[in-house]
């Protein structure tokens, strides 16, 4: 099964005068249990690429699917189920409930399915732990460090073990032992659960432990390589 | 339940994330809710007590007639009962406290004036607790019994005919027959009355004096009912009807003193348009709390829609917040409403303030009345309304684009 298809996806944002195309004529698969990175400079498209794939933003022409079901054409209810059931996200710029504790944060998505409270508040703690963050769990994201924010970001994305995950620079704000643990246990949830990952990144680092490299530039694939093969 | 718990918990957070708006808001909320029960007690107690007045002056809560009694009052359409018949029917508890009269017109005259009075002949000790002059002042005395050979008139009536107690005047009327029936009379008690004007109005003198007066032997021209509450009398109403026949008609006090049961109506009516004024004004408040509210949180309520929360999650988060500050205001403000009320039961003096009240047959000590029905009113309304209020700010905030929120740096 594939979990993502995109075809011919086009999204042109005009900025003043100029057209840019975020997107031109972007066909891309990638099976289940896929492990991708997306690299490219910045402005290359790879937030506008995720979010299309999400179901966070509609192309402007092209179609994508998840699972074989056809998404860019779904009411924005069913497209909120759609992301709630199968898909982890960590956004690039803004991912935490300011009001709501690391532990609230990573149990919010659980908490929204109906998965039962200790259930998902033990999910919640080992999770947290795994991603060193053991003693911050009752700390509100304006008293912790971006690196420690982004990283409850992440642990919120993996806690409900979705289907494919979604993640914009997850190691921006790491350091790079950090980064190794995080893409470390990525890795593992790719292997045990056959999760599927498509990781936005420019981090060289979080590129070699890609099954698969996808680099971008304006909106457009540039180059595709398997590395396992390598 | 699990998304009902999350909801709460997000809006009680965000509730008490601006501490100074979110007080300020209460405070406004409190305060509005709290003039809404004062000022409603305050009217309620006003009218409670003109109208108890007037009833109590005259007509009992519910009443016997004869059916054309009310269109032609006089000596010519009595009850079809006697006294004794109304007893042996009335006897029962249900009833509750009933006295029967003589009420007819007739022409009092001094040596100097005369006036056209309405002749009221009762029996005090069966009227006791329920009549007027319970609480009236009278200089001189009242009646003592039904057969009491005095008359007792209104100081303003007294003056016009230029008597005073002690003195003589003659009562003229009709009996059955259509001959005069007069008969002297020593004023025994002079009245004052609030309003004034029913100081001209009303001669009491003994039933039974009055009966002989008027040749009708032991029948009365009305039956009256007191019970417990004036503004709850159909039990009352149908135990009475109950037991008579078509040949009376039984009517309840608003039907027969239309211009009370009016103003009774009325003021229900400003109470209600009073609470929905303050109202208006508090939801001010609240909308715009709410719009700000949801304005600062673009981008959390972004993310929420992003992770999968649906809009109708959102509205509910918004609508829940927005219900708990108004219960936590409600909770305070009727606390408060309680709490200033209770001690003012007793009466708040504002003859000072108020003297045009008395001409609207209103007193000048206020007895606040505590209602629990006005908080629920009060807290209904505000409620309702809130929540009505609340509907177009959640809606737009349901509305946001995901996508901006989270992108936006
Ligand atoms: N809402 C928008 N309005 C206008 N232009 C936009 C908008 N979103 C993206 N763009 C433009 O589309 C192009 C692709 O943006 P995108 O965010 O996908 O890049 P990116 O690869 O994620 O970059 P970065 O590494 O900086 O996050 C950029 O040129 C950007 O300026
Ligand atoms: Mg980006």
């Amino acid at each position: 099964m594939t979990a993502v298809r995109c075809i011919n996806l086009c999204k042109t944002y005009r900025q003043g005068d100029v057209d840019i195309k975020a997107l031109d004529h972007v066909s891309i698969d990638i099976a289940e249990g896929g492990f991708v990175c997306l690299s490219a400079p910045s402005g290359g498209g790879k937030t506008t690429l995720l979010n299309a794939i999400g179901g966070l933003d509609i192309p402007d022409s092209g179609e994508v699917y998840i699972d074989d079901q056809r998404i860019d054409n779904l009411s924005k209810g069913d497209l909120a189920e759609l992301r709630l059931r199968k898909i982890g996200f960590v956004f690039q710029a803004y991912n935490l409930i300011p009001v709501l504790t690391a532990r609230e944060n990573v149990e919010f998505v659980m908490q929204v399915q109906g998965v039962l409270k200790h259930d998902s508040a033990d999910k919640a703690n080992a999770i947290l732990t795994e991603v060193g963050l053991q003693g911050l769990e009752d700390r509100r994201p304006a008293e912790m460090s971006g690196g420690q924010q982004q990283r409850v970001a992440v642990a919120r994305a993996i806690a409900s073990k979705p289907a494919l995950v979604l993640a914009d620079e997850p190691t921006a704000n790491l350091d790079s032992k950090t980064s190794d643990e995080l893409m470390t246990l990525f890795t593992e949830l790719n292997e045990h659960y056959n999760t599927t990952f498509v990781i936005a990144t420019h981090d060289t680092r979080v590129m070699q432990y890609a099954k698969r490299l996808v680099r971008m530039l304006d909106g457009k694939i540039v180059d595709d390589i398997d590395q396992r093969a390598a | 339940m699990r998304l009902a718990a999350i909801l709460f918990r997000l809006a009680w957070r965000n509730l008490w994330r601006n501490h100074r708006r979110t007080f300020i808001m209460l405070s406004a909320i409190a305060v509005g809710v709290w003039a809404m029960i004062f000022m409603t007690s305050l009217t309620r107690g006003m009218v409670d007590q003109m109208i108890n007045d007037s009833i109590n002056v005259l007509p009992g809560h519910v009443q016997v007639h004869h059916p054309d009694f009310l269109d032609d009052p006089s000596i010519n359409n009595p009850l079809p009962y006697s006294d004794a018949a109304l007893g042996e029917k009335f006897a029962g508890g249900e009833f509750g406290q009933w006295a029967s009269r003589v009420r007819v017109p007739a022409v009092i005259s001094s040596e100097r004036e005369s006036r056209a009075v309405t002749l009221l002949g009762i029996d005090p000790s069966a009227e006791q607790g329920f009549s007027f002059f319970d609480y009236a002042d009278v200089e001189g005395r009242f009646l003592e019994d039904a057969n009491d050979n005095g008359i007792v008139i209104g100081k303003k009536l007294a003056a016009t005919l230029d008597t005073e107690t002690g003195k003589r005047i003659v009562i003229m009327s009709q009996d059955p027959e259509n001959e005069i029936a007069d008969r002297g009379f020593r004023v025994v008690g002079l009245y004052t009355a609030d309003p004034v004007s029913v100081e001209e109005a009303y001669a009491y003198v003994g039933k039974s004096t009055a009966q002989s007066l008027l040749r009708i032997g032991d029948a009365s021209t009305e039956a009256v009912f007191f019970g417990d509450d004036y503004r709850n009398v159909e039990a009352l109403y149908d135990a009475v009807s109950g037991a008579l026949d078509d040949s009376v008609s039984v009517q309840r006090w608003y039907e027969i003193d239309s211009y009370l049961g009016t103003m009774l109506k009325t003021m229900d009516g400003f109470v209600f348009v009073w609470i929905i004024v303050i109202f208006l004004a508090l939801s001010f408040g609240l909308v715009n709390t709410l719009v700000m509210a949801v304005f600062e949180r673009v981008r959390e309520i972004g993310l929420m829609l992003a992770l999968g929360m649906k809009p109708a999650s959102i509205v509910g988060q918004i609508i829940i917040e927005s219900m708990l500050l108004l219960t936590l205001g409600l909770t305070i403000g009727n606390f408060l409403a309680w709490a200033t009320i209770l001690p003012l039961q007793g009466g708040i003096d504002i003859s000072i303030v108020a003297e045009g009240m008395e001409m609207m047959g209103a007193s000048s000590v206020l007895y606040p009345k505590f209602h629990v029905g006005d908080m629920v009113l009060a807290s209904t309304i505000v409620l309702v309304l809130g929540f009505l209020a609340s509907i177009s700010p959640a809606w737009r905030a349901s509305r946001y684009e995901p996508v901006e929120a989270i992108t936006k740096v």
